[in-house]
């Protein structure tokens, strides 16, 4: 592959596969927004209504679609900060390789409980207490 | 659309100094360059860095603090919302996240989009789903009543 050059930080490499990464985040993030609304204008119909739909986010299948909607934000909340960096420091664009990997760590530091955490009572229903 | 020549309009065009900076409107029109998209570019930072905190706190309570979703229901929104902090909590971030997402999307329409008639009714689309979702979201938080 022809090597970028220099100063092109949007083109080919960390900088570009970042900036795409924060793109299919950001519309994935926007579209379970508007369900997310509509499914909570639900408590405006009935208590019935809204408990019955919000127990589809309770049920293992979703549950790990959950796990995948948060990577999905974690990933463009702490990328979008990198950015802030990027635009607004002076060194932003010097170090943003570098901050890009202080984030994919800071990424799987902060999922990986998150993850355990949400997912614990699915796989406690499915295969059993561990107790 | 024309308007009726006259003979000043077919004189010969202006000649400008060079690396002047591009007139965007024609030339005798009024001038109407906007800051919009310098405004909308702060607006992301902006909403970003407050959307930083506003939701991935509204994920750490709602789906890892005690018992995450398992615990999520009717009850559990009223007990929230009985308080007016939770609710300006919710109310911002959906105002923030509502606009901050329709921004980045309709970028993503104004990149992808080539027609200009694709490009107009996929910002139309866009745009009548967020005044939806604004209108819808916002009502709801403030006529919610617990006693449904």
């Amino acid at each position: 592959m022809p090597k970028a050059p220099a100063g092109t930080l949007y083109r080919g490499r960390e900088g570009m596969w970042s900036w795409v990464a924060h793109r299919i985040t950001g519309v994935l993030v926007f579209f379970f927004l508007f369900a997310h609304v509509l499914d909570t204008a639900l408590v405006r119909v009935s208590p019935s209504s809204y408990n019955e739909v919000i127990e589809v986010y309770k049920s293992p299948i979703v549950n790990l679609l959950e796990v995948g909607l948060v990577a999905a934000v974690l990933f463009h909340a702490l990328n979008g900060i990198r950015i802030i960096l990027i635009d607004f420091w002076e060194s932003g664009p010097k170090y943003q390789k570098q901050m890009l990997y202080i984030e994919i760590v800071l990424f799987v530091v902060l999922l990986v409980p998150a993850a355990y955490r949400m997912l614990l009572h699915t796989a406690e229903t499915l295969f059993g207490s561990a107790t | 659309m024309a308007t009726t020549a006259t003979p000043a309009d077919r004189s010969a065009p202006e000649l400008v100094a060079p690396r002047s900076p591009q007139r965007r409107t024609k030339p005798g029109a009024a001038k109407v360059r906007s800051n919009f998209e310098l405004y909308a570019w702060v607006f992301m930072r902006i909403s970003g860095l407050l959307l930083f905190f506003l939701v991935l706190g509204h994920l750490f309570i709602m789906n890892i603090l005690d018992g995450g979703v398992q615990r999520v229901n009717f009850g559990f929104v009223a007990g929230r919302w009985a308080s007016p902090f939770w609710r300006m909590w919710d109310l911002i971030m959906l105002l923030l996240a509502e606009l901050h997402g329709t921004n980045g999307l309709r970028t993503v329409i104004n990149d992808y989009a080539e027609r200009a008639q694709t490009r107009f009714w996929l910002k139309m689309l866009l745009y009548t789903s967020a005044f939806l979702v604004v209108t819808l979201g916002t009502l709801v938080i403030f006529t919610f009543d617990p006693d449904l």
